[in-house]
């Protein structure tokens, strides 16, 4: 049982990381009717700019500033302006296929101008153990776990509890409506952008320490986020959280308890059966708008 | 008349100095992106730092050497198609790949082309198909395991031991080995986990491995999944001694890896720590030519241009055919050749033979433990 206890901690600080994600993949679904296929990308590149500016001379804390800032600028502004904006004239597939370009060239750009092979990446939070109902469990796990669920919930507590929050939410639901009201639509699509822009970035400063730094490191949790966010539910951001928690633990407990070697395949089973009997995911909206 | 007798015969010496100096062609086909990336690039650069030397020295029997680089991407399939392309070109010898699954799927490739392939793949099966251009730049898998596993049940006194393995030809022949040896030591194997490559999340194989609580913990994973079960080690407090082959106690693992590479050992069959003063030589070239450390592979790449080199020059001749008669059996001294930096024999599978070491990882540097001789 003490193994379980281990592993759910681990599962929820992976899962964790998956859901800041898979929230990205929900919020520009919502505002844009933008699938993002190269937000796997988006969480590897904060990273080496961090590096890259740690390489410059940089300290740790002011990389992991001028990391986030850049990631907005890059990964939140100039995606919107230079990327969706002109693409979404001709569709959402065009748009899509564009984005799975931009992940190609974002992962041969870190390749070129980098390097192909892993690099180690410092931690925010200390390695070592605290003592937690009777268990060792370690302070980067309950690290990742509380630095992502503080995200979620300032999140959540902004869409929900703010008035900015609500004329996001308009946007979303009902562009026209919300124009006719006198909410800044556009204004509040780039803020979503730039949202989506500084959670991947979080959640790249906390998952590389442990994946590292690498130019393919996306593609997994690209795959996974996507994933969890199909199951939770494409248009709702709770469902991308509890979608990005479920897949972290289902993986652990798949590897730990069914098989290593078909780990990979379990939250595809999984994913199969969601889409088979709910297929607006398990805390998803079945109708795509409502006014 | 006298004019086009002239000319031809001006052509014919001109065409005759062409060929004696043309370059002789290596291909090389690595690992330069994906997961072997580390091993790629070291290997690459090891063979671009030789070819430099022993060009700025005239060359081999006066002709310099060129070598073209492929990317296998660290996937067989892409490596088929790579070494194909190349041996279209007709090289003198072909270099690489690393992953013994690409050396697999080539060699076959190559020894139909009567192409010699000086590879770095370790795996066990490689040499024992009877192919006879193929040539080993460190040991196989039957070689290296049995020193292993001594080294678990006789040093360690291992009553129990957590085998990890990746699962590809690589990891499976390893563990093969390892678990037999083990099992013929009296060793009993507690926990037999295979893990995939490119694996990024260790803790529910961790967690086993705590599980079964093993005096002590064999890891066989490429670089980078090394490192990450290494932190993952760390992380969730596993205390039994760790033990490893070239991949566990690498440059690069000790760098992704940090203070949780402390403690862990392994056998190599080369490293750039090894108490030998050309290797220590060989060291400071390369670091000096590509500002870092490097790890086994380096030495790798490095060790092939010098067997194509004292191989060419024991015939006298550049002779593709004749380059795989000549390899077998051969015994290559480092005082004769410094460029292979230990003395080495080479047998009629292509195996090779020489000096290797035990090594441990302490604050973050290798520290060679044990030189163990070599077995002829």
């Amino acid at each position: 049982m003490s193994n379980l206890f281990d592993l759910l901690v681990a599962g929820l600080a992976t899962g964790a990381i998956y859901a800041l994600v898979a929230v990205g993949f929900t919020l520009l679904w919502q505002t844009s009717q933008t699938i993002n296929f190269a937000q796997g990308e988006f969480v590897m590149l904060p990273a080496f700019l961090m590096l890259a500016a740690m390489h410059a001379g940089a300290p740790f804390w002011l990389a992991i500033i001028l990391g986030i800032l850049l990631s907005m600028l890059l990964l939140g502004l100039a995606f919107k302006l230079l990327l969706v904006d002109p693409m979404m004239r001709h569709g959402v597939l065009p748009l899509a296929i564009a984005t799975m370009a931009l992940a190609i060239g974002i992962k041969e750009a870190v390749k070129q101008f980098f390097s192909a092979e892993a690099s180690p990446f410092p931690s925010i939070v200390p390695t070592g153990d605290i003592s937690l109902l009777g268990h060792a469990v370690s302070l980067q796990s309950i690290g990742v776990l509380v630095l992502a669920i503080l995200a979620v919930f300032g999140l959540t507590t902004l869409l929900n509890r703010t008035s900015l929050g609500h004329q996001m939410q308009a946007a979303a639901q009902n562009p026209t409506v919300a124009r006719i009201i006198g909410v800044p639509v556009e204004r509040m699509i780039l803020l979503t952008f730039l949202i989506n822009a500084f959670l991947v970035a979080l959640a790249s400063l906390l998952i590389t320490p442990i994946y590292l730094a690498k130019f393919s490191s996306g593609e997994v949790l690209g795959q996974a986020a996507f994933v969890a966010a199909i199951v939770g539910g494409f248009n709702q951001v709770r469902g991308a959280i509890a979608g990005g928690l479920l897949i972290g633990v289902l993986d652990n407990l798949a590897a730990s308890y069914v098989s290593t070697q078909y780990r990979a395949a379990v939250p595809l089973i999984f994913l199969i059966v969601v889409i088979l009997f709910r297929p607006q995911g398990l805390l998803g909206r079945a109708e795509e708008r409502t006014v | 008349m006298k004019s086009t007798i002239l000319a031809g015969a001006l052509l014919a010496f001109a065409t005759a100095t062409g060929v004696h100096g043309q370059a002789i062609k290596l291909a090389d086909v690595a690992e330069l992106s994906g997961g072997g990336a580390t091993v790629g690039t070291n290997w690459k650069n090891g063979i671009d730092l030789a070819i430099e030397e022993i060009n700025a020295k005239g060359g081999v029997l006066g002709r310099k050497l060129e070598v073209t680089h492929a990317d296998s991407q660290s996937n067989p399939g892409v490596a088929r198609a790579q070494v194909q392309k190349a041996l279209d070109a007709e090289p003198y010898v072909l270099l690489g790949p690393g992953y013994s699954g690409s050396v697999k799927v080539t060699a076959p490739l190559a020894a139909e082309a009567g192409i010699t392939q000086i590879m770095g793949g370790e795996a066990a099966e490689l040499t024992q198909a009877g192919n006879k251009y193929l040539f080993r730049t460190s040991f196989g898998q039957q070689s290296s395991m049995p020193k292993v596993a001594k080294y678990i049940h006789d040093e360690m006194k291992a009553k129990t031991v957590a085998v990890v393995w990746v699962n590809n030809d690589f990891g499976r022949g390893g563990r093969d080995v390892v678990v037999k040896e083990l099992d013929r030591l009296g060793s009993k194997v507690v926990a037999d986990l295979s893990t995939e490559a490119g694996q990024a999340d260790f803790a529910a194989d961790v967690g086993k491995i705590k599980a079964a609580n093993p005096d002590a913990v064999f890891v066989y994973l490429n670089e980078e999944e090394s490192a990450r079960i290494l932190k993952e080690l760390k992380r969730q407090g596993v205390t039994a001694p760790l033990m490893g082959e070239t991949t566990l106690i690498g440059q690069k693992v000790i760098e992704l890896a940090g203070d949780a590479a402390n403690g862990a050992r392994g056998h190599v069959g080369l490293t750039t720590d090894a108490p030998v003063d050309l290797i220590k030589a060989f060291r400071e070239k390369f670091s000096k030519k590509y500002n870092y450390v490097p790890d086994h592979n380096g030495l790798k790449g490095y060790l092939a241009v010098y067997m194509v080199k004292a191989t060419t020059e024991k015939m006298g001749k550049v002779d593709p055919k004749a380059f795989a008669d000549t390899l077998h059996g051969l015994t290559i001294k480092a005082a004769d050749e410094p460029g292979i930096l230990m003395d080495v024999t080479f047998d009629q599978n292509g195996d090779i033979d020489r000096q290797s070491f035990l090594v441990e990882v302490v604050e973050g540097k290798q520290v060679v433990k044990q030189v163990l001789p070599k077995v002829k």
